[in-house]
C-alpha cells in the first residue's frame, strides 16, 4: 500500500478502498461483457450486483475470447450507480495502449484496475492471433504506481497535468506450482504497487489456509489487502469441468460428490427424458436445477465463512459469471457486503 | 541452430506453377543438419516433383544442387549456371538463404522450400526445441540458464503465472510442455540463488529485439 494518500487519507477514495481501510470484510463482484455491442444484456446482469458489492470487476476479454471492452462497460456501470474495478490484460496492449487507456479510464471515473498478464489466446476464439506481453502483471503493476505515485510514465517522462489514479489489484493463484513460491509472488506483485489481491477461485480451503499461512508469516497481509476468490457451483457438470478442465483450478473431491448427492434423491435427468409430460418434465428439471443451484451456494457461503476465520484474508471476491443474481442470496447468508453486513447497518 | 521444415509439396507446386524449369537449390549447413534442406531433401523433393508434374500431365525440368552455405555470397556462385537455365529457384535454406539468392540473383525469383521455425535444440533424435529468440539483450544470468522470453508462452519476466499445475505449461495441448518457470524456479533453489527471483522485473527493453527494427550488427575492428 502506497504512502501517497493524495491528501485526504486515501489514495483514490473509491467504495472498495475505503471499505478496506475501514476494515469491514469486504465483497467484490464480476461482470463478464457480452460477445456483442448488446448494451441490455450489461444492465440485465449489472442490477443484480448493485448495492451488495463495493466493486464490480469487469473482465478484459477473459479466456481471451472477444468481448465488449472494459473501460466502456465501466462507463455503463458507473452510469447506472455501480463502481467498476477494471480488468486490464497486458495480452493485447502494449505500455503505450495501456498508459492511453488508463488516462481515458481515470478521465472517465474508473478508480479501481486490476493489472493482469492475461489467458493466453490459445483458449479464445482467436488462437490465431499475434500476443503483445510487452509488460506482465508485475511491470504493469509498477508502472501503473509510478505514473499514480510519481506522476511519471513507464519512459520516465513526467506526466503534466492530471496522473492517472487507481487503487490498484493484481491477481494471485494459491493453486498453482510451484505452491511454496506463490506466496512470495504475492509479494512482489505487492512491491510492485499492489494495494489489493483477488485470488483464483477457492475450492480447496485447507491449501488456501496453508497458503495464507505462509503469506501472514512473510508479513504480506499488511503490506496488501486479500480477498479469497469464490465462485457459486450451478451444477455437478460445472463441478467437474472447474475440478478436470482448468488449469490452476483445484476442487475438493467432497464438492464435487456433494454436487452429485445434491440431486440425489430426484429423478435423474435419463429419466427425465422418458417422461411423456411436458409439464412433468419441466418441473422435474426445475427441481433437480434449484437443488443444485442451492448446494452450489451453500459450498459457497461456506467458503467464505472459512475465509472470514483464515488470518490476513480482508474479503472475498464473487465471481458469479452467468449467474449474477445469485450474489445477493450469497451476501445476504454470509451478511458481508454493504446491503447485509450489521457492522455497516449502524455506520 | 537455426532449424526449418520442408513446406507441403501442395505448396511448393503452387509456387512453381508458372515455371518449366526449376532449381532446387539445398543448403548444407544448419538446414542439413537438421534434416530439412540438405543435399538428400533436394534430391528427394526433386524427385516428387518431377513424379507430380509428370502425373499431371505438365512434366517440369527439375534441376537440383546444393551449395555449403546459401546466406553468404561466395559460396552461392558455384550455382549461378544452375540459376541461369532455371525459371524459378525453389530454395531449401532459413529464410537468410532465400534472401540472399533473390539479392544476388535478381533476375531469377528465388522461393521458399522451407518455413523456418526457430533457433532450437536438438533435445532427441528427430526433436527440435526452441530455446532462442534473439532478443538481443539475453536475460539467461538472471533465470538460471534457461530463457522465459523463448519458452514461457507469455515471455514473462516476473513468472511463473496462474497456469502453471503439475510443473506443466497450461498453453500446450500436448501437455507435455514443461513450465520453464517451474523449472527456473528449481534450478535457481538447487543453485542457492532463489532471492534472483524476488527482484522485480520492470519492464523490458524490446527495442533490442526486433521491435526496434531491422537489426543490424556493425564490426568496425573487423570491417575492411
Amino acid at each position: 500500500m502506497s504512502d501517497n494518500d493524495h491528501g485526504n487519507g486515501y489514495l483514490v477514495g473509491s467504495n472498495l478502498e475505503k471499505a478496506l481501510k475501514a476494515g469491514y470484510f469486504v465483497a467484490t463482484g464480476e461482470l463478464g461483457p457480452p460477445q456483442s455491442a448488446d448494451r441490455d444484456e450489461i444492465e440485465h446482469k449489472a442490477q443484480f450486483l448493485k448495492g451488495i458489492v463495493e466493486s464490480v470487476n469487469i473482465t478484459d476479454n477473459q479466456t481471451a475470447v472477444v468481448r465488449m471492452s472494459s473501460i466502456s462497460v465501466a462507463v455503463m456501470l458507473m452510469e447506472m450507480g455501480i463502481e467498476p474495478n477494471i480488468q486490464m490484460t497486458a495480452r493485447d496492449r502494449n505500455r503505450i495502449a495501456i498508459q492511453s487507456d488508463l488516462l481515458g479510464a481515470h478521465a472517465l471515473g474508473v478508480r479501481n484496475l486490476l493489472c493482469l498478464t492475461g489467458d493466453h489466446q490459445t483458449f479464445g476464439n482467436h488462437p490465431q492471433s499475434k500476443n503483445v506481453h510487452d509488460v506482465d502483471s508485475i511491470s504493469m503493476l509498477h508502472m501503473c504506481r509510478d505514473m499514480r505515485d510519481r506522476k511519471v510514465f513507464q519512459c520516465g517522462d513526467a506526466i503534466k497535468g492530471q496522473e492517472p489514479r487507481f487503487f490498484l489489484g493484481a491477481a494471485a493463484n494459491p493453486f498453482a506450482d510451484p505452491f511454496e513460491f506463490r506466496p512470495y509472488r504475492l509479494g512482489k506483485k505487492a512491491r510492485a504497487g499492489a494495494d489489493f489481491i483477488q485470488t483464483q477461485i477457492i475450492f480447496n480451503v485447507p491449501k488456501f489456509q496453508d497458503f495464507m499461512r505462509r503469506v501472514v508469516d512473510l508479513g504480506l497481509h499488511e503490506e496488501t489487502y486479500i480477498l479469497g476468490g469464490v465462485a457459486p457451483i450451478k451444477s455437478l457438470g460445472g463441478a467437474r469441468y472447474m475440478a478436470t478442465k482448468v488449469p490452476g483450478m483445484e476442487v475438493d473431491p467432497e464438492y464435487v460428490e456433494r454436487m452429485r448427492n445434491a440431486t440425489a434423491g430426484l429423478p435423474s435427468i435419463k429419466e427425465i427424458r422418458a417422461m411423456d409430460d411436458p409439464e412433468e418434465v419441466k418441473n422435474a428439471r426445475r427441481a433437480r436445477k434449484t437443488a443444485a443451484e442451492s448446494e452450489g451456494i451453500k459450498i459457497c457461503v461456506e467458503v467464505i465463512n472459512a475465509c472470514k476465520e483464515i488470518e490476513g484474508v480482508a474479503g472475498v471476491h464473487i465471481m458469479a459469471i452467468e449467474w449474477e443474481d445469485a450474489v445477493d442470496e450469497i451476501v445476504k447468508q454470509c451478511q458481508i457486503g454493504p446491503k447485509y453486513d450489521p457492522a455497516r447497518q449502524d455506520a | 541452430m537455426i532449424v526449418a521444415e520442408q513446406k507441403p509439396l501442395e505448396e511448393i507446386r503452387g509456387m512453381i506453377a508458372d515455371a518449366e524449369k526449376v532449381l532446387i537449390l539445398g543448403c548444407g549447413t544448419c538446414v542439413t543438419v537438421c534434416f530439412a534442406g540438405g543435399e538428400k531433401e533436394a534430391s528427394i523433393l526433386a524427385s516428387q516433383l518431377r513424379m507430380a508434374t509428370r502425373l499431371d500431365g505438365d512434366e517440369k525440368e527439375i534441376a537440383e544442387f546444393t551449395v555449403q552455405r546459401q546466406c553468404e555470397y561466395e559460396y552461392n556462385e558455384v550455382a549461378a549456371d544452375y540459376v541461369k537455365n532455371t525459371d524459378v529457384v525453389v530454395s531449401l535454406a532459413c529464410g537468410i538463404g532465400v534472401q540472399t539468392m533473390n539479392e544476388q540473383f535478381p533476375e531469377k525469383l528465388t522461393v521458399p522450400g522451407l518455413n523456418t521455425n526457430g533457433l532450437n535444440q536438438p533435445t532427441e533424435q528427430g526433436v527440435w526445441e526452441e530455446r532462442c529468440q534473439a532478443c538481443g539483450d539475453c536475460v539467461l544470468a538472471l533465470t538460471g540458464g534457461l530463457c522465459p522470453i523463448a519458452r514461457c508462452a507469455k515471455s514473462l519476466l516476473n513468472g511463473p503465472c496462474g497456469g502453471s499445475q503439475n510443473s506443466i505449461c497450461e498453453v500446450y495441448a500436448d501437455s507435455e510442455t514443461p513450465c520453464v518457470w517451474d523449472q527456473i524456479y528449481h534450478r535457481l533453489k538447487d543453485l542457492g540463488h532463489l532471492d534472483k527471483l524476488m527482484d522485480i522485473e520492470p519492464a523490458k527493453n524490446w527495442h533490442t529485439s526486433r521491435d526496434g527494427g531491422q537489426r543490424k550488427i556493425v564490426r568496425e575492428d573487423l570491417r575492411l
